[in-house]
């Protein structure tokens, strides 16, 4: 499993650390709620807020630099319009590792 | 150039603004979690720009666009690639970001929107000058069957009034057999307004804008919030 970075929020923040701070402190915040969204809908196998919530998550799985993440992301977001939920145990991966992440900055 | 941004996810939110701040034309006046907000500030508010994202829960960014009459530019920022075919299709379009945005191809979208609203600017000044050119500068009404002349110019006002309607110049008041629709066609654009259903004003003329009525010699006429936008385009503010 590849690595989350912070090489983007360091490129955007060009060495202003109010700025580096801040995008992580909104990573921080946001992603939990996103995260339990999407747990929900699961729950409820609800495809179209599953799809959703993905595609929510989505975002936050490329500004960590994930790329091979992104793409599965993508795929399992594109087969969810088919209720297809294959991807499920590597999507879940994906949000692990990115919660483990969050806590170490 | 001022910027709203439209976007439900706030992490994307704060990105875009921060993307702004490092450009000095951008001023973001206003940020929403949600399409249904922005159209309210955007039925009261003048912008010139908004980031729009597209993948959005209930109201879509393809369904805003679709509700706005008189759009401002509009570049998406999307997740996804799948629907920019379709975003092009609107002319008010500038430009199409795909997350997360990188600083390099985000001041490339504003070049492009500047380029389009520099484009927009020279065209209408051109569509004034030639509206000038081609302007009429008097015609005939019919008063108790005699043809009468009016200077366009010295109309500052024109009002519906039933079957009737009251054109009020520097020197004198005509009530003619007429609509306010038949006279709008013959008036120049470069001069005259509809503010409201009932009023058609002289912009020259106008002496002050208070809230949603102008004053024009002395009378106060109400303007509708839909053409409030349009009028203060036409202001020459300092």
């Amino acid at each position: 499993m590849e690595k989350p970075n912070l090489e983007y929020v360091e490129k955007l923040a060009r060495g202003d650390d109010f700025i580096r701070n801040k995008i992580i402190d909104v990573l921080k915040m946001e992603f939990p709620g996103e995260k339990e969204d999407y747990y929900t809908s699961l729950k409820n196998k609800d495809y179209k807020k599953i799809e959703e919530n993905v595609h929510r998550l989505k975002h936050k799985i490329s500004i960590l630099g994930l790329e091979k993440s992104y793409k599965i992301a993508n795929e399992f977001e594109h087969n969810l319009r088919e209720s297809n939920l294959d991807s499920v145990d590597d999507f879940d991966e994906i949000l692990v590792t990115i919660s483990y992440y969050l806590k170490t900055i | 150039m001022k910027c709203i941004i439209i976007d439900d996810e706030q992490m994307a939110r704060v990105i875009i603004k921060t993307l702004c701040d490092e450009i000095k034309s951008l001023k973001v006046v206003d940020e929403f979690s949600n399409a249904m907000e922005a159209i309210k500030f955007l039925n009261s508010n003048d912008i010139d720009l908004i980031f729009l994202d597209i993948h959005m829960p209930n109201f879509n960014g393809l369904d805003f666009i679709k509700t706005l009459k008189n759009p401002p530019k509009i570049i998406f920022t999307t997740s996804d690639s799948q629907f920019a075919i379709e975003a092009f299709e609107y002319d008010f379009i500038v430009d199409y970001l795909l997350k997360p945005v990188e600083f390099a191809r985000f001041q490339k979208a504003i070049t492009k929107a500047q380029k389009h609203q520099a484009r927009k600017e020279s065209e209408t000044t051109l569509k004034e000058i030639k509206s000038g050119l081609d302007t009429k500068y008097d015609f005939y009404v019919n008063i108790d069957r005699r043809l009468v002349k009016i200077d366009l110019p010295s109309i500052y006002l024109v009002e519906a009034k039933g079957d009737y309607i009251n054109i009020k110049t520097e020197d004198r008041n005509y009530l003619v057999h007429s609509t306010l629709k038949k006279i709008e066609e013959k008036l120049p654009d470069s001069l005259f307004l509809k503010v409201h259903r009932s009023y058609i004003i002289n912009v020259k003329k106008i002496i002050d804008i208070e809230d949603n009525s102008v004053l024009i010699k002395k009378d106060v006429i109400p303007v509708s919030r839909s053409k409030r936008p349009e009028l203060m385009k036409r202001l020459d503010l300092l």
